[in-house]
């Protein structure tokens, strides 16, 4: 008698999900390493514009850049060097470049066997190389390396991930993670920016604030895509449109968006839980971004659509540890 | 089979001069051959048949040659990430386990008694666990003393009365064995708690094939490689009879986690096997029901191979400090809902003034003469033996029961004055806790040191798994004691590995065992034994 016909596949499928303390530190070692990234890219930025500047600009360019990053506010007056070591090199700062690439590769270590040789090696690699690292006297005026160092490796990273490990469900919370922070600290990026600025949007820029947007643009690597799509004329009203609404550019708001969406959906379908509350809330902020248009957003106010994107962002978080990390027991076997 | 002629058992070998004596190769004048029997030659320039190909290619190949072979096979070990972490000020050092590039050669004869007398072992003791964690006949008929099993700190008296799946209380095994000057293989002692280290034998055997890829196939020798697919029918074997899939049991590994210097080995099994390696914290317990946290909600676990201590596994049950376990796991045991390999209080049979009784424990349970010997064991606890072994200290080793890895050890001809002293007050404080042998000589193999061929003292742990039967897989894990002189062959404490080759030489048919059977049983009148 022959076996009935989805038999043989039904022997071999395996079962749905991974181990959520898997899933767990995939996603966070995504997050610390976009962390990481962003923070060099902004300080080395920043650096940059520092030279060009007059010391009362350059004082009040070191506000923003704490402020942007979301680290305490430093008290009297601001000096660089010391600045400098807490977001670059301070392991008492969680949120320093050392220690997120640190925290990034003790993720990994403990689910070594989820990931390729390759990719722990890279990872590793890096890590090994600034840990150690500390700045030397004129570290300042030397350390565009270091950042281009920590970028291109992380780059890297990703390439190896990308080309070495299956693109199954550990692989997109890897993704999930790192778009989640990237919408996360681009929307605060922007929404420091917009608070700060004295920029008219309608009318050209001029002088000093000039500099302000290029840096802005600069931190998102965006400047030469800006310019191509716009011209090198800095218009604040399309520079906001494309930070934040271009379906195309890596690190638009949109874009982070839109490839949160589409891992958590795809997250959705392999553990059969696309009904709750991530995928919902994802797809509400997805569509939101998707319809609006910049006119309205600055009539309205780009600070507070920049506030609640930021509120969606983080209840997203929130919602993707209830339903896949850290639900109760209780609640699992209710539904 | 016999090595050299007229040779009786018992008697040391002699280094003499025989008259058609072969000079010795560049390579080999600094080995020496002492009383220790020597894997590799019957006599000075005289190898045994079976390390004759061995000796031939290692003649001829410059010893340039060799050392690169051992760099590379290093650097393979390094690739592959056969590594054990060290801790210390620099986080996360990984060193390479010492892998010696010269395999340990053992013929088709030799292992099939290996294999008999393994599986009888595992069978008894099987069956031992299983009375005295019920009726304890054994006990009532006084073969072995009630004092020394309740004394033993790895009796579980939890386990009273609780039913495992087949009876099976031990399904993986790594007993380690010796070869004594006569050539007889002995026991050393049994691990059935948590016996680790067959990830390197399987790690050693693909660098090998690497570096030796003519001879290996030349010879032809017993693959190893299927030992995770066996592991994983063995764990299978033990499901619990009410578990959902019956043919799919979800079988995970639990490991204590990245900090445990075993890890690489669980990940390598776990991966091998293609199951789940979970901590504790991953494992729930409800309704006396294991689960499993997964994004997809929770996974029933039907068989648990645990490489955490008993101790560790249930705060609610064991040590209420431990993190590694799972609250409420004894009572899922308990309930029959899921299995855990090996089983709980397995370590009351390993203990080592236990194993003085296995040949006892043998011949009751299945009426037949253990056939690989004990070494002659003292028992501390026993006022005659304690008394015998103070006078002895420098020609004894005096171990603790409960210890592995080489510590809590005297051996007695390299220690000090001192050190002797201490051990005394130790065994007159806590003689129950305490064993003493005769030291050993134990047996010699060519290994690569510094790109020059010298001997070394080596034992061998093969594994046995025990689940619809028994299986052993050829070889094992050879372990070498790297230091000059040293008999301690443990990796915290200087060891390295060999590759472990079974020969072929012909299949194991039935009538080539059965007249190898025929060979070991004691003929009357002669006294000798072959192996």
């Amino acid at each position: 008698m022959r076996p009935p016909r989805n038999y043989y596949v039904q022997a071999f499928k395996r079962e749905a999900g991974m181990l959520s303390r898997v899933a767990d530190s995939l996603y966070w070692m995504g997050r610390y390493l976009e962390r990481a990234e962003h923070t060099s890219r902004l300080v080395n930025v920043e650096l940059q514009l520092w030279l060009d500047q007059s010391p009362e600009v350059g004082a009040g360019r070191w506000r923003f850049l704490l402020e942007a990053l979301r680290a305490p506010a430093a008290e009297g007056p601001v000096d660089p060097t010391r600045l400098l070591n807490t977001l670059v090199f301070s392991r008492t700062n969680a949120s320093s470049i050392v220690s997120c690439i640190a925290a990034a590769r003790e993720n990994l270590r403990h689910v070594r066997e989820q990931c390729s040789t390759r990719m722990w090696e890279q990872l590793n690699r890096l890590y090994l190389n600034v840990i150690d690292r500390r700045p030397e006297e004129d570290w300042l005026l030397k350390s565009h390396d270091f950042f281009l160092y920590v970028l291109e490796n992380a780059y890297l990273f990703h390439g190896i991930t990308d080309a070495t490990m299956s693109h199954g469900e550990g692989w997109q919370f890897i993704q999930l993670g790192r778009y989640v922070e990237r919408a996360d600290t681009l929307t605060t990026l922007l929404e420091t920016h917009f608070k700060r600025t004295t920029s008219h949007f309608e009318r050209p820029i001029e002088g000093a604030e000039y500099l302000e947007w290029v840096g802005l643009l600069g931190g998102c690597v965006a400047l030469e895509a800006y310019c191509k799509a716009h011209t090198a004329e800095i218009r604040p009203l399309r520079v906001a449109e494309f930070l934040l609404l271009n379906p195309d550019f890596p690190h638009s708001i949109r874009f982070a968006v839109d490839r949160v969406n589409a891992a958590l959906h795809m997250i959705g379908e392999l553990t059969q839980r696309n009904a709750k509350a991530p995928t919902r809330i994802a797809g509400r902020l997805r569509a939101q971004l998707s319809f609006s248009q910049i006119e309205e957003i600055m009539a309205e106010g780009a600070h507070g659509y920049l506030q609640n994107v930021r509120k969606e962002c983080g209840e997203i978080h929130a919602a993707i540890h209830e339903i896949y990390f850290d639900y109760s027991v209780e609640a699992e076997l209710a539904s | 089979m016999k090595d050299s002629p007229g040779r009786l058992a018992g008697q040391p070998m002699k280094a003499t001069a025989t008259p058609a004596r072969i000079p010795l190769a560049p390579s080999f004048v600094n080995y020496k051959i002492d009383t220790a029997y020597d894997e590799m030659f019957a006599a000075p320039g005289q190898p045994r048949e079976h390390y004759r190909a061995l000796h031939q290619t290692l003649l001829k190949l410059p010893p340039e040659e060799l050392r690169r072979s051992q760099q590379a096979a290093d650097l393979a070990f390094l690739h592959e990430g056969i590594t054990f972490t060290v801790y210390g000020s620099k986080e996360g050092t990984e060193r390479i386990f010492p892998n010696d590039l010269l395999p340990r050669i053992i013929a088709a004869r030799e292992w099939a008694k290996i294999e008999k007398g393994l599986t009888q072992r595992l069978t008894a003791l099987n069956l031992f666990l299983r009375d005295i964690y019920h009726e304890g006949r054994i006990l009532a008929d006084k073969v072995v003393p009630r004092e020394l099993l309740y004394s033993c700190k790895h009796f579980r008296r939890e386990m009273r009365g609780l039913n495992v799946p087949r009876d099976i209380y031990v399904s993986i095994c790594g007993t380690d064995l010796v070869r004594l000057p006569d050539g007889v293989f002995a026991v050393l002692e049994d691990n059935l708690r948590v016996p680790s280290g067959v990830s390197y034998m399987v790690a050693n055997r693909k660098v090998l094939k690497r570096v030796f890829p003519k001879l290996f196939r030349d010879y032809g020798v017993w693959p190893v490689d299927h030992y995770p697919r066996e592991l994983l029918g063995t764990l299978r074997a033990l499901a619990p009879d009410n578990c959902i899939h019956r043919q799919d049991p979800t079988t995970v590994l639990l490991t204590p986690g990245v900090s445990n210097s075993a890890y690489f080995e669980h990940t390598f099994l776990a991966q091998q096997m293609g199951i789940e390696l979970v901590e504790g914290r991953d494992l729930l317990v409800h309704d006396n029901v294991v689960y499993m946290r997964t994004t997809a909600g929770l996974r029933r676990v039907d068989v648990i191979y645990r490489r955490v201590d008993d101790d560790f596994l249930d705060p609610l049950c064991f040590r209420p400090d431990s993190i590694l376990g799972v609250p409420g796991l004894f009572n899922a045991y308990r309930s029959g809902n899921v299995t855990l390999a090996n089983a709980i209080g397995t370590g009351v049979a390993d203990d080592k003034a236990v194993y003085a009784f296995v040949p006892d424990i043998i011949k009751y349970y299945l009426g037949e003469e253990a056939i690989l010997p004990n070494v002659p064991t003292f028992l501390m606890s026993n006022a005659t033996h304690r008394q015998h072994v103070l006078e002895n200290l420098e020609t004894m080793v005096v171990k603790a029961v409960g210890e592995s890895g080489g510590y809590g050890m005297l051996i007695g001809p390299h220690s000090t004055v001192q050190q002797r002293e201490e051990f005394r007050a130790c065994i007159l404080a806590d003689p129950r806790n305490y064993i003493a042998q005769p030291t050993l000589s134990l047996s010699c193999a060519p290994c690569l040191i510094d790109g020059a061929i010298e001997s070394r003292h080596i034992d061998l742990r093969p594994y046995i798994l025990m689940g619809e039967k028994v299986k052993l897989v050829p070889g094992g894990l050879t372990r070498v004691a790297l230091r000059k002189g040293s008999l301690v062959v443990n990796s915290s404490q200087g060891g390295g590995s060999k590759d472990t080759w079974v020969l072929r030489e012909g299949e194991f048919a039935e009538d080539l065992l059965e007249e190898a059977r025929k060979e070991l049983r004691p003929r009357a009148g002669r006294g000798e034994q072959t192996v």
